[in-house]
C-alpha cells in the first residue's frame, strides 16, 4: 500500500520523528494549559510566549553568557517559570472573582507586548541555534538524528513525570482538590495562594522547556510561539480539560497524525487537526478526555 | 453593642467568641450582626430554619466569605481578617455540609489531605481502625462511599489533624437512622476527649442528644439561647422557630 502512495519506508519514519516532537511539543504545552486552566480559570494565552521565551532564554545564555544547552535546560525553564509567578503575583491574581474573558484580554495583551518588545529586540528573522548532539544513529529500521531522538525520549519522560507527579503523589493530589474546591482545601490549612502562584510558574517552566527542546530544531524567532498555540489550543479543546494522561496522548497522536498527514498529502497537514477538532466538538464537545460538567 | 455573658454549664476558657459579625456574598447581606460565645469542651449548636445563616456563620469563621466584619476571636486571638488557611492552622477543624469529599482523590488520598495541624490527632491507622469501613474502601474514588460513608470519612479526615475545635455543619443531614446514631456517639467521644464543637443542626431532637447549649438562628441573628436542660419546656417554643 505504501509503494501505492510512492512512500519510502525511511521517509515514513522520518515523518513519524518529525510527528512526534510535534506532539512532543503539543503535549508539553496542552499539559501547562490544562493545569493552568484547571487551577486558574485562566485561558493562558501568553503560553505560547512562553514557550517562545524558553528557546529565547537559552539563546541569551549561549549567546551573552556563554552557557550551553545543558544548562540552559535547567536554568532557562527556570528563567520563564519566575517571569510566570512574577506575572500571577502582580496581575492575574487580581482577576480571578470575575469573568474568565478577563484573564484571556490580560494574557492576549501579554503576548502582544512581550512579542513585540523581542521582535523589536532582535527582529523576526529568526537566529540558528547550534545542535548540541549532531551525528545520527542507526536503529536498524531507519537512521535517526540524535537530537530528534534525545528530543523524543526526553519529552516523553517529562510528560510522564509530570502525570506520576500529579496522579499519584501527595503533592499532586493537593492540586487535585484544589482544582475541585479552592476554598475547602485553603480552610484546612493549606496555602491555596501560593500553590496558584507555584502552579501557574510550573505551567509556564514546562512550555519554557519545549521551547529550550525546539531551539536547536527550530530557529529562535520572537514569534514562534504565537504558531504553536493556536494548534496547541486546538489541541487541549480535543483531548478535553481536565485529563493529564488526555493532555499527552492526545498531544503526541495529533503530531503523529499531522506527520503522517503531511506525506500522504501535505496541503492538509497545516489544517487536518482543525478538521479532527471541528468532528470531536460535534460527536463529543467536552473532548476525548473530558468529562462533561 | 452587649457583651454575651453565657450562664455555661461549663467553667472552662472561652474558646471562640463571635461578636457582631455581619457577612455578605458578592452584595447580598446574610449575616446581620451574629453574637455568640463557646467554651472549651462544650458543645453547642446553632438551629434555625433554612436559609437562616448557619452555614454561612461556620464558613464566615473560616474565612470563606470575601466581605465580614465584626470580631471572631478565636483562644484569644481576633481572626476576623486572617486569611482563611491561617484560621485554620490556629486549631479549627471544619466538616462542611455538602461534606467536601474530593472525586478526584481516593479514600485514603482524601482522608490524608489535611495536613497535621497540632499534635495529638488520630494516625491513620487509628482512623482506620474507628472507621473500618473506610479502610475497605480506601481505594475507591472518594464520592463513590455512600451518604454515610462519606460523612463519616469527612469527620475522620479533621480527626487527624489533631486540631481540638470542630465545626459540623449538619453531620446528619439525608442519613439513616442507624447512622444518626452512629454520628451522635462519636460526638460523645470526641466530647469526653475534650473536643470543643460547634454543631448545625435542623433536627433538635438530635442536637438535644449531644448538646449542652442551643442558639437559634434567624435572619442571620442569633434571637435565643437555650440550655440543654431548659430543652424539653422549651419545645413549643421550638417548634415554632424551627416551623416544624
Ligand atoms: N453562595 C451563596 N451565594 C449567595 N447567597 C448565598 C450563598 N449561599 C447561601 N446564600 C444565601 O445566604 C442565606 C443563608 O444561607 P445558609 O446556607 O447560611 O443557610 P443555612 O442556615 O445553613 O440553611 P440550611 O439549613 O438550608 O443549610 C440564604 O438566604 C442563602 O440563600
Ligand atoms: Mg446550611
Amino acid at each position: 500500500m505504501l509503494d501505492v502512495l510512492n512512500i519510502s519506508m525511511p521517509m515514513l519514519f522520518g515523518q513519524l520523528t518529525l510527528g512526534l516532537i510535534n506532539g512532543a511539543f503539543y503535549a508539553l504545552l496542552s499539559l501547562g494549559l490544562a493545569v493552568i486552566f484547571g487551577l486558574l480559570n485562566v485561558v493562558n494565552f501568553v503560553h505560547g510566549t512562553q514557550y517562545m521565551l524558553g528557546a529565547l532564554f537559552a539563546w541569551m545564555l549561549l549567546h551573552y553568557l556563554g552557557i550551553p544547552y545543558w544548562g540552559a535546560l535547567l536554568l532557562a525553564p527556570v528563567g520563564v517559570g519566575l517571569v510566570g509567578a512574577v506575572i500571577e503575583v502582580t496581575l492575574l491574581r487580581r482577576l480571578y472573582s470575575v469573568d474568565h474573558l478577563y484573564g484571556m484580554l490580560l494574557t492576549f495583551g501579554l503576548v502582544l507586548i512581550i512579542e513585540g518588545f523581542f521582535r523589536w529586540l532582535y527582529g523576526a528573522s529568526g537566529m540558528p541555534y547550534s545542535n548540541p548532539l549532531p551525528g545520527g544513529t542507526n536503529l536498524g529500521f531507519m537512521f535517526a538524528p540524535n537530537y530528534r531522538l534525545w528530543v523524543v525520549v526526553f519529552s516523553v519522560a517529562v510528560c510522564f513525570g509530570v502525570w506520576y507527579l500529579i496522579e499519584r503523589t501527595k503533592l499532586g493530589s493537593y492540586l487535585r482538590a484544589a482544582i475541585e474546591r479552592p476554598d475547602l482545601v485553603q480552610a484546612f490549612g493549606i496555602n491555596v495562594p501560593r500553590m496558584i502562584t507555584l502552579t501557574y510558574a510550573f505551567g509556564a517552566a514546562l512550555a519554557g522547556l519545549a521551547g529550550v527542546l525546539a531551539a536547536p530544531i527550530y530557529q529562535v524567532n520572537p514569534l514562534m510561539g504565537s504558531n504553536l498555540i493556536i494548534v496547541v489550543f486546538a489541541v487541549v479543546v480535543i483531548g478535553g480539560m481536565g485529563s493529564i494522561m488526555g493532555a499527552i496522548v492526545t498531544g503526541f497522536g495529533l503530531g503523529i497524525i499531522e506527520g503522517l498527514t503531511k506525506m500522504i498529502y501535505s496541503e492538509a497537514s497545516n489544517t487536518i487537526i482543525f478538521v479532527i477538532m471541528a468532528i470531536v466538538l460535534l460527536i463529543k464537545p467536552a473532548g476525548l478526555f473530558g468529562s462533561q460538567k | 453593642m452587649p457583651d454575651i455573658v453565657d450562664r455555661s454549664v461549663h467553667d472552662g476558657r472561652l474558646a471562640l467568641k463571635v461578636v457582631d459579625l455581619n457577612a455578605w456574598y458578592g452584595e447580598s447581606h446574610v449575616l446581620h450582626g451574629m453574637s455568640f460565645d463557646i467554651r472549651e469542651g462544650e458543645v453547642v449548636t446553632l438551629l434555625g430554619r433554612n436559609g437562616a445563616g448557619k452555614s454561612t456563620t461556620m464558613r464566615s469563621i473560616m474565612g470563606m466569605l470575601p466581605t465580614r466584619k465584626g470580631s471572631i476571636i478565636f483562644n484569644g486571638k481576633e481572626m476576623i481578617s486572617m486569611p482563611s488557611h491561617h484560621i485554620a492552622r490556629e486549631g479549627i477543624g471544619y466538616v462542611p455540609e455538602e461534606r467536601g469529599i474530593f472525586s478526584s482523590l481516593n479514600v485514603q488520598e482524601n482522608l490524608e489531605l489535611p495536613p497535621v495541624l497540632k499534635k495529638g490527632g488520630l494516625s491513620t491507622q487509628e482512623v482506620y481502625v474507628l472507621f473500618p469501613a473506610l479502610l475497605e474502601r480506601r481505594n475507591s474514588q472518594g464520592t463513590k462511599l455512600s451518604g454515610g460513608e462519606q460523612q463519616m470519612l469527612a469527620i475522620a479526615r479533621i480527626l487527624r489533624t489533631g486540631v481540638k475545635f470542630l465545626l459540623l455543619d449538619e453531620p446528619t443531614e439525608g442519613l439513616a437512622p442507624v447512622i444518626v446514631q452512629q454520628i451522635g456517639g462519636i460526638i460523645h467521644t470526641l466530647k469526653e476527649r475534650g473536643y470543643t464543637i460547634l454543631l448545625v443542626e435542623q433536627n433538635f431532637r438530635f442536637a438535644s442528644t449531644v448538646a449542652d447549649r442551643h442558639y437559634v438562628v434567624e435572619d442571620g441573628k442569633i434571637v435565643d439561647r437555650i440550655m440543654n436542660a431548659d430543652i424539653a419546656s422549651s419545645t413549643e417554643k421550638l417548634r415554632g422557630y424551627l416551623g416544624v
